[in-house]
């Protein structure tokens, strides 16, 4: 049986998404992730007992860059992306530290 | 009161000192205007991918074989889910469940002698970016330049037991750092940073107290500070029969105490999962052979070289090899001028004094060593006297001039013409007719009134040995 999603899951959920969820919203949540939950829980009925543990999908290793400087001063492209800026830096809400 | 032991175990990051960044082409130059080493890439911009710095990894290896580690050849990396704006991908890459170096140790010395602390593990992982905060419209502000900046975690176990021995072990990383070329380690511009787990227990006891975690540690001073005041606290509370709560605390070094930082900054279920977008990491026997085989001479190899080769005592080839950068001056001056000790003594004496003075680290010291070791040669070969060659030295320590020509210039040369001599010794003699006739009665005691004056009138051209002979043939002469 997959892990229940109970209502502390839920809220620990939130907080970490750092989510403020209405009632509503958190079952249908709520109901959304135990149904991810019971889909993957379709795996388990792999007998993997001799299986190499996998931990990338690709049979590549190693691939690497040269510690050559490729880019350059591109702050103009970049912080056209930011919803707030102020003297080329991204503003954000007051954080502490 | 009862006795404590104090237990202490360090997470260093330490900034590699690689050209870009770990997965992207951006400079990692310190203090270039905000973002302008910035991509989508370090900046976490949807459908971006990594791809590792192969320096990276050789840095990684480098410092964990320095350190004696084991090397996991089989590596890969891992995202560390927390959000905050420094951290604009939301996730940082690091190492959890196989970093590249584990288990092993460095030996530090302290006024109770050696000992050794062990390293637990050291894993690749990146910077995040900087926050600012504005004052006038109460926000922050981020620069993402540190952001991708490579660093590598050393974790130690548990080991220290004092502020002392967290300093020399602190100190010792730094050099190894230094020396095997992967940081500079500068603590003021935070490519080496600390953060000190302490608890404190019974003495005699056995089971660990409960840790507390501190950050914001930008010296050694405030680490030794950080250390006393946080053991000071925990015991304070163990005395009134209250608990330690495990807990990360922020440094403050101006108050000189520190504050518990609030739970929500320190989220600690990061859900760790490996990196989708980063194959793993591969590392050949031949590899680390390769990387054993080029390592450094390292300072404690060094030192006990500068006494074998050089007949240097240990507390000068201690000195000299403190710093890697000084170390290479004073044997490429030593190389130069073929004598080693008096290189050597040049450093431990005239070097030493104006670092000192001028409050200098020894990386900035920059003169060439070509003009030291000719300075010496011409105090060797008595072209200068030795009390102008220091005069001369002050000036290629501040600006690297050539004391060859300065001192043919400003004619400080030793004249090896007697003319000159001859000239002012006559000079001297028909000036002071009363004291010369002393001397040639046989008034030995004048002889250094007459050679004290040449040396004033020569200003230090002509050495004393040639004063001395050149009177002494004039007095034979004229009795």
């Amino acid at each position: 049986m997959a892990k229940i999603i109970d209502d502390e899951t839920m809220e620990n959920v939130c907080i970490l998404a750092k989510l403020s969820l209405s009632e509503e919203e958190k079952e249908k949540a709520k109901a959304d992730m135990q149904r991810m939950l019971d889909y993957v829980e379709k795996l388990d009925e792999l007998d993997t007992d001799n299986t190499e543990p996998l931990s990338h999908i690709f049979g590549d290793s190693n691939m690497f860059r040269e510690d050559v400087v490729t880019n350059g001063d591109n702050k103009e492209a970049m912080l056209a992306n930011a919803p707030k800026a102020k003297e080329w830096q991204y503003q954000v809400p007051k954080t502490i530290g | 009161m009862k006795q404590y032991e104090t237990i202490i175990g360090l997470e260093v990051h330490v900034e590699l000192a690689t050209k870009t960044k770990i997965f992207c082409g951006c400079s990692t130059e310190f203090g270039g205007a905000p973002n302008t080493h910035t991509c989508p890439v370090c900046t976490g911009m949807p459908g971006s991918l990594p791809v590792l710095n192969k320096k990276v990894v050789e840095f990684a290896l480098k410092a964990g074989i320095a350190a004696n580690c084991q090397i996991n050849q089989y590596c890969k990396f891992d995202r560390k889910n927390y959000f905050y704006p420094d951290n604009p991908q939301n996730y940082q890459i690091s190492q959890l469940y196989l970093p590249i170096c584990h288990d092993g140790w460095v030996e530090i010395v302290t006024s109770a002698g050696k000992k050794k602390v062990r390293i637990h593990e050291m894993h690749m992982e990146e910077d995040a970016g900087k926050l600012i905060h504005d004052e006038w419209e109460d926000c922050s502000l981020v620069d993402y330049n540190r952001s991708g900046v490579p660093l590598i975690e050393i974790v130690s176990e548990p080991d220290m037991r004092s502020s002392e021995e967290v300093i020399a072990y602190l100190e010792k990383l730094r050099c190894m750092m230094q020396y095997l070329g992967v940081s500079d380690c500068k603590l003021q511009e935070g490519s080496m940073r600390a953060d000190v787990n302490l608890s404190v227990r019974e003495a005699g006891t056995e089971k660990f107290g409960t840790r507390t975690e501190m950050k914001n540690l930008n010296s050694f001073k405030a680490i030794a500070r950080a250390i006393e005041g946080e053991r000071e606290r925990q015991i304070e509370l163990l005395e009134m029969g209250r608990p330690v709560i495990q807990e990360t605390r922020r440094w403050d070094d101006n108050k000189e105490s520190s504050h518990a930082m609030r739970s929500k900054e320190v989220a600690k279920d990061y859900r760790y999962f490996p990196d989708p977008d980063l194959p793993p990491v591969h590392i050949s026997d031949a590899w680390i052979q390769e990387l054993r085989a080029s390592q450094p001479e390292l300072r404690e190899e060094k030192q006990q070289r500068y006494q074998k080769e050089y007949g240097l005592p240990a507390y000068d080839a201690g000195i000299l090899t403190e710093s890697r950068s000084l170390s290479e001056l004073f044997e490429n001056t030593a190389q130069l001028c073929g004598n080693a000790k008096k290189a050597a003594n040049w450093f431990m004496v005239e070097v030493l004094r104006l670092m000192k003075e001028k409050a200098m680290d020894p990386e900035q010291v920059s003169f060439a060593p070509e003009h030291l070791a000719n300075l010496i040669l011409m105090v060797e070969k008595k072209e200068v006297s030795a009390q102008n060659a220091k005069k001369v030295f002050e000036k290629v320590f501040d600006e690297d001039i050539d004391p060859v020509s300065y001192i043919e210039e400003h004619g400080l040369k030793i004249v090896e013409d007697t003319g000159l001599l001859t000239e002012t010794l006559n000079r001297i003699l028909e000036e002071n007719p009363g004291p010369l006739e002393e001397l040639l009665g046989g008034k030995e005691k004048v002889f250094g009134f007459f050679v004290g004056k040449m040396m004033k009138e020569l200003k230090g051209k002509a050495s004393p040995d040639a004063v001395r002979e050149a009177l002494n043939k004039e007095i034979e002469k004229r009795r």
